[in-house]
């Protein structure tokens, strides 16, 4: 009796552990995505405002942690804090007190800043349509298999986010830009966190599929700064953010965390706002969504055993580099400053304009008194 | 050959098991060994300089030569040591000549002496075409897209509001028998920030990176706390050897720095590479086939104001900057340099520093009062005690400053200076900048001042940056000249020479060329009140709701009468009497 039920004891265990080999294998191809993507934008200007550009950073710097490279980031910084001139601790941005973890780092490479941090640029990023000569690390080039992470931060209010003091988007244009990303195919899943004042009325108008939304703060509700720090003389990150970021320290790539515990980042009592989300339009249930989806760029690697040959490695064509078409004129080194010729430098030849109205009026005159005098029979002899 | 190029790159395998860049390059190199491939030649030098000050100023040059033609639409596709990145550049935009340069800090010519290679602050971006461009501006604008992204920085600022075409500077530096002006482009941006993040790409061009070599000396954290720091890529076409038949291209990838004496916390004058850099070095890049550092030790070559440990023999003397210098060399590619500890930290120390007074020097500043007008006033000092030198001043300010020409007066020792060449082009507005070239004679020992007036013009209100009461910044002036030189120049430029010295090519003996940069101007421009436009909202929507609302109300508000609601009992013996058929009361 007690042998049966040991064996049956050790025969459920073993179904058991092949249910969930089967699991971690079903779990495996489960996704639908085969890249990942992030857009991480700080949205504020001056000094003050340190701690939006080290929220960005933060989260930057666990997306590059678990696998996203530069070139799938597109990093907007609206001010530099880092090399600020009332920075105390040059080429740093901390984001805990005490001057523990510089998230600024030796391998930041920011895309657009400054100036360029602006709505038009945002949505031209999100959207595709930028000017032809944009370089491929300002452009988001992803496509319908592609997993985006949106992280916003500054100064927000109830149904707009502000960019650099100076304008603002409405969660009307950012849920279009959406829709225009949904309509190109331009991504498979999208995770949108925002982390500003009443961050919640920016997710309200989505209407999109596949979208997940995270916010700090409900509507009418303030986000707020964790700490100051004394040194450098201002708040260094704010609540959310630093809750997050310490959530994401303790991901790895093979981590199996999903959103649910990100939902769970940040309760009340730690924040002192309440962080809402958005899921209605996500087709997947939020549970069975990995954390390393969205913050990860993790990849499904096949161990193959088969053999492939190399071809033939290309053969250069010859080159002669002494003779043939090769000029045989000597070369030499401009003279920097020819003095002698820059005195006798005749003016340039100006590009030829079409008269201006003082001259045609001129000739007009010049020719109406020729005619006057001299008759209109001489007309012919002109034209 | 073929032999030789093998068995070195098996060597190279074997020192560097973790770079993957050298194993890339075993694997081709080894395959095609029959054909020619054009050679590629990489040096880095370190060159420190103790100023007078107590500051220390360190100039790194990383140069790659390769022997290949990039004009002519010749397609390269093999790169080694040269990046590809830079190299496409020049091939898809028909780039003759290029000179990149970010700059934090401005460079105190009276404290410090002359840089090796001078920079304005902010970027600086000059680029000479090939002939061969039908659309310069338009190139122009593309190849300033593409630069901002390889080194994330913001150069698609660049356009034709800040884009001048000098006519007389700015020749170009490498080889090239025709010089047309129409095919040069400048333009700065005094307002750049310079940041790891444009160092993080600038290291990647190294064929080394920041692994090996003398580059594991540049971290972020060291490099921006301090008084100037500086990093450039500068492109051109060079001459291969003394008969200068066949041309190479030169990619000099430059990083100038100066530490502060007292940013470290201790007053004394004592400097060494790990107080400098936080790194010690352990060996050369293994790619070099040069790496060395130089220390300056001319005022005191007999070791007693001034100690360098560990002690090396090796000296070296170079003409730099119109005067002979002495240096202390270290080999790195030499194991004994780095001693039985395998590491080299290269200690300093001197007690005093003769002042170098250098020749010619420049200031900038506005005058004036009021936010309608103003004036600029540039200085520039001959300091040389008997002899006159050319100096060619070119400005470019921008549109919104409307400089007024008659007013323009060039003045030394008091009396006018008629300046042999004077080149203007006025601004057009939100079109192009004031560009004024001007080619003056200074006397010795004096100082001439060139000024102008301006007046502020107002921009409309979507034209102001998001902070406008910071201000509005002009560039620096530049101010190219040929100095006289305190010892007979080089001219032979195939001599074997530090990279520092060979920069600028040197064509007569008596004088060497140099730029200097005056400081960027800061201006205020009238700002206007930007919560206006809400206020006027607010104020004629309340005007329009209280005043209109009103008068339409009264006109078109009927009465009606009506009955109050009755009490509740009177409303009971309503509903009694309706059920008994009375009327209500």
């Amino acid at each position: 009796m007690k042998i049966l039920t040991l064996l049956s004891l050790l025969a459920t265990h073993l179904s058991a552990s092949s249910v969930n080999i089967e699991e971690n294998a079903g779990q495996f191809f489960s996704s639908g995505h085969t890249n990942n993507w992030a857009v991480l934008v700080c949205t504020s200007r001056f000094w003050f405002n340190y701690r939006h550009v080290a929220n960005t950073l933060s989260v930057y710097r666990s997306v590059k942690r678990l696998g996203i490279p530069d070139s799938h980031i597109v990093l907007m910084l609206a001010d530099d804090m880092a090399c600020n001139h009332r920075n105390p601790k040059p080429a740093t941005v901390f984001s805990h007190k005490n001057m523990e973890l510089n998230v600024y780092g030796d391998d930041v490479e920011v895309d657009y800043r400054g100036y360029e941090v602006t709505v038009e640029n945002f949505l031209r990023v999100l959207t595709g349509r930028l000017p032809p000569s944009t370089p491929r690390s300002k452009r988001l080039l992803s496509d319908d298999r592609s997993n985006i992470l949106i992280y916003l931060t500054g100064h927000g209010g109830n149904g707009f986010l502000k960019f650099q003091d100076s304008e603002e988007i409405s969660n009307v244009e950012l849920a279009d830009a959406f829709e225009q990303m949904w309509q190109k195919r331009r991504y498979n899943e999208l995770l949108f966190i925002i982390d500003t004042c009443q961050g919640a009325s920016m997710y309200e108008r989505f209407y999109s599929p596949n979208l997940m939304a995270l916010a700090s703060s409900q509507v009418g509700e303030d986000s707020l700064s964790h700490q100051p720090d004394l040194a450098i003389g201002v708040h260094l990150m704010d609540r959310y953010t630093f809750y997050l970021l310490e959530f994401l320290e303790d991901i790895h790539p093979s981590s199996k965390a999903n959103m649910n515990d990100l939902f769970k980042v940040c309760p009340k009592s730690q924040c002192v706002s309440t962080p809402g989300h958005r899921t209605d339009l996500f087709l997947r249930d939020p549970g069975s969504a990995l954390i390393t989806d969205f913050f990860g760029s993790v990849r499904k690697v096949e161990i193959t055993m088969e053999t492939i040959n190399l071809t033939e490695p290309i053969q250069q064509v010859e080159q002669n580099f002494v003779n043939e078409e090769r000029q045989k004129e000597t070369y030499s080194y401009v003279d920097q400053l020819p003095v002698s010729e820059i005195i006798h430098q005749k003016p340039k030849q100006k590009d030829w304009h079409p008269p201006d109205g003082f001259i045609l009026g001129l000739w007009t005159l010049i020719l109406l008194v020729f005619f006057k005098t001299y008759g209109m029979k001489h007309l012919k002899h002109i034209f | 050959v073929c032999v030789r190029v093998c068995v070195r790159v098996c060597v190279c395998a074997c020192v560097c098991v973790c770079a993957c860049v050298c194993v890339c390059v075993c694997v081709c190199v080894c395959v095609c060994s029959s054909v020619p491939q054009p050679k590629d030649d990489f040096q880095e030098e370190l060159v420190i300089r103790p100023l007078h000050s107590g500051d220390i100023y360190a100039s790194f040059q990383f140069r790659t030569l390769w022997e290949t033609d990039f004009m002519r639409g010749n397609k390269v596709s093999h790169y080694r040591l040269f990046p590809k990145s830079l190299g496409q550049v020049i091939s898809k935009f028909s780039v003759r000549e290029l000179h990149i340069s970010f700059t934090q800090g401005y460079w105190r010519t009276m404290q410090w002496g002359q840089p090796f290679l001078p920079s304005p602050p902010g970027a600086e971006l000059w680029v000479w075409f090939q002939d061969s461009v039908t659309d310069v501006d338009g190139t122009w604008k593309e190849l300033t897209n593409v630069l901002s992204g390889i080194f994330c920085a913001s150069l698609n600022f660049i356009d034709s509001t800040n884009t001048v075409q000098p006519s007389a500077s700015f020749k170009p530096l490498g080889i090239g028998n025709v010089t047309d002006h129409r095919f040069l482009r400048y333009a700065t941006l005094p307002r750049e920030i310079v940041c790891t993040e444009n160092l993080t790409p600038w290291k990647k061009l190294l064929p080394c990176g920041s692994k090996a070599g003398l580059a594991v000396l540049l971290k972020s954290e060291k490099l921006f706390h301090s008084s100037f720091h500086s990093q450039a890529v500068h492109i051109r076409p060079v001459c291969q050897d003394w008969q200068c038949k066949t041309t190479s291209w030169e990619l000099r990838q430059t990083l100038n720095v100066v530490f502060d004496l007292h940013t470290p916390g201790q007053g004394k004058l004592e400097w060494s590479l790990f107080k400098m850099f936080s790194r010690t070095l352990t060996e050369a890049c293994p790619l070099a086939s040069s790496s060395k550092i130089y220390i300056d030790i001319t005022d005191d070559p007999q070791g007693e104001q001034f100690e360098v440990s560990p002690a090396t023999h090796l000296l070296s003397q170079a003409m730099v900057l119109g005067d002979r210098r002495t240096f202390s060399v270290y080999d790195l590619t030499q194991q004994i340099t780095f001693g039985t500890v395998r590491s080299l930290n290269l200690l300093i120390r001197w007690k005093s520093r003769d002042m170098l007074r250098p020749l010619l020097h420049a200031e900038r500043y506005v005058a004036g009062y009021g936010l309608q007008t103003g004036e600029i006033h540039t200085l520039m000092y001959n300091n040389h005690p008997y002899r006159s030198f050319p100096v060619l001043l070119l400005d470019s300010v921008p549109w919104y400053l409307r400089l007024y020409i008659h007013t323009l007066t060039v003045t030394s020792k008091g009396k006018d200076n008629k300046p042999s060449y004077i080149h203007y082009q006025p601004s057009k507005d939100r079109v192009r900048p004031h560009l004024l070239e001007m080619l003056v004679q200074l006397p010795p020992n004096s100082v001439t001042e060139v000024t102008v007036q301006f007046e502020r013009a107002l921009l409309k209100w979507t034209e102001y940056t998001p902070d406008p009461n910071h201000g509005f910044y002009v560039g620096s002036s530049v101010i190219s000249s040929l100095v006289p030189s305190i010892v007979a120049m080089d001219t032979n430029s195939t001599r074997e020479q530090p990279l520092f010295s060979s920069f600028f090519p040197c064509k007569e003996e008596s004088s060497y060329f140099m730029r200097v940069y005056t400081e960027p101007l800061l201006v205020n421009l009238p700002t206007p009140d930007f919560s206006m436009p809400y206020n006027v909202i607010c104020l004629t929507c309340t005007v329009v709701a209280v005043g209109y609302g009103s008068l339409y109300n009264l006109l078109t508000r009927s009465f009606q009468i009506e009955e109050p609601s009755p009490g509740l009992a009177k409303r009971i013996a309503n509903i009694i009497r309706k059920m008994r058929g009375v009327p209500p009361l």
